[in-house]
């Protein structure tokens, strides 16, 4: 059995469960009657953590990787892939959940980083991972260092979702850009970017990453999520924005709606119906730079 | 039929777009679809990889079951993994509803979970298993087109097909169970 291709012509298996996940919504959960929910309401995947981000957000401290106990509570609750988040940098919580069988591990910046120089050699794992990004730069490090699906950063935890925006018009703004770049000035625009020049390349020849984009960070509407998609998203995370609104699994389900169907205005009006209070949301400008999460990382 | 057929590729959600190219590879027209009105403009259907459970609540969700049953009567149908549980008769781990197109019994994820996933050889094509239901039991009027560690992993019914790979993730164009289903189509 391997997971590397004979011939080399065939999407990394890494990558290829990030298409299996495409067109979706991943749902934070911390339990698992959550996990139940978030799957009877037709997530695509769930992120297992230990607090949502505004919990975390509230908590202050350090926030680590879930108690393992939890993780595999929740995979043995459902039966779609399941997600768990380690520190930036730790590849020993990165090490214990591929340990624990998880189908995909998110290095995040959810969670304080153990790291401040050095992000985790993804390539060293059989279990595919994701990380968030706010510039191309930043995306094609991340993908340079192994990472098998992108996403936002945004800034999690505020039900805020002006900065998800900011991250996936800047990261469709620097791909356009290159690709009308002059072969001649792709080495500087890779140093100007900080990112691979091979990376560089092919995503001038692709016209866009050259693995899955999703969105994440402040996420808490059905409206919310149509815009990502509209955005170029490919699926999007959902954090604190249904287990902190007022009616979970009716939020689930009208995110999902709205998700499938974010090019159907009319779909996404029903989905947005009814729904009782959505979760409270914070003004970024309120939050002091050293506390913004998306400033985690490099 | 017009000139190409049409192949919808149902996209509730799932990996849709990477059958693009092997779907004019082959001779056909490529078409997203995912409401009433969109099943009506296509000449047969690709039941995508993805999420079965998923794919089945968002059927539900739009009301789309006894309508895409009808479209299914009519025309030709191919499951990849996910699509596959979706069109067999009787699923396992854990069971759930399905169109029952193909007489046959699969098990949800039975390879394990996505560190079992990898590539194999199918008839000479490099592709991938993910997250992979396994095909347990075929009636005998099921024509088997390849296996992998002695199941069937490629079948046929008719105008139905299922494979529990990914042909549609490997990059040459157009993949063999991609011209097989072009062929089915054209009759």
């Amino acid at each position: 059995m391997t997971q590397k291709s004979k011939t080399g012509n065939v999407i990394n298996i890494k990558t290829g469960l990030a298409e299996m996940l495409k067109g979706g919504v991943i749902m934070d959960v911390v339990t698992a009657d959550q996990a139940k929910i978030a799957e009877d309401s037709g997530a695509v995947a769930v992120m297992a953590l230990e607090r949502v981000p505004s919990d975390i957000r509230k908590a202050g401290g350090v926030a680590r990787m879930s108690p393992p106990e939890l993780v595999e509570q929740i995979m043995q609750s459902v039966s779609i892939p399941v997600m768990a988040k380690c520190r930036i940098g730790h590849f020993a919580e990165a090490q214990i959940l591929e340990a624990i069988g998880v189908d995909y591990i998110d290095e995040s910046e959810v969670l304080t980083p153990a790291d401040e120089d050095f992000h985790i050699n993804k390539h060293d794992f059989k279990i595919p991972f994701v990380c968030g990004a706010k510039n191309l730069g930043e995306a094609l490090r991340r993908i340079g260092e192994g990472a098998a699906l992108m996403r936002t950063k945004g800034e999690p935890g505020t039900g805020n979702i002006v900065e998800a925006v900011r991250h996936l018009r800047e990261i469709n703004m620097e791909i356009k850009k290159l690709t009308v770049t002059d072969d001649a000035e792709l080495m500087t625009a890779a140093k100007n970017l900080a990112a691979p020049y091979e990376l560089v390349k092919l995503v001038k020849e692709l016209g866009k990453l050259p693995v899955p984009n999703f969105a994440a960070g402040g996420i808490a509407t059905p409206a919310d999520a149509a815009l990502c998609m509209q955005l170029g998203a490919e699926t999007v995370f959902v954090g604190s924005g249904i287990f902190k609104s007022e009616n979970p699994a009716n939020f689930a389900k009208a995110i999902v709606k709205a998700t499938t169907h974010f090019d159907n205005p009319k779909i996404v009006l029903e989905a947005s119906k009814g729904l009782g209070t959505a979760m409270p949301g914070i003004e970024i400008g309120t939050i002091e730079t050293t506390m913004r999460m998306a400033n985690r990382g490099w | 039929m017009a000139s190409k057929p049409i192949i919808g590729v149902l996209a509730l959600q799932g990996a849709v777009e990477p059958h693009k190219k092997h779907i004019e590879a082959a001779g056909g027209e490529f078409r997203a679809v995912k409401t009433p009105e969109q099943f009506e403009t296509v000449d047969a259907f690709i039941l995508p990889g993805g999420e079965s459970t998923t794919m089945l609540k968002l059927i539900e969700t739009f009301d789309l079951w006894d309508v895409l049953k009808k479209q299914f009567v009519e025309k030709p149908v191919w499951g990849i993994c996910a699509g596959s549980i979706l069109i067999a008769e009787n699923v396992t781990n854990p069971a759930q509803k399905s169109f029952g197109l193909i007489p046959m019994s699969i098990e949800r994820n039975a390879y394990g979970r996505q560190l079992e996933s990898h590539h194999v050889d199918i008839n000479g094509y490099d592709v991938s298993l993910i997250r992979a239901p396994v095909i347990s039991k075929v009636a005998n009027d099921v024509t088997v087109k390849a296996t992998y560690e002695g199941k069937p992993v490629w079948v046929e019914k008719g105008r139905y097909m299922a494979t529990t790979f990914h042909p549609e993730l490997t990059l040459d164009f157009p993949s063999p169970m991609h011209r097989e289903f072009l062929k089915i189509v054209s009759g």
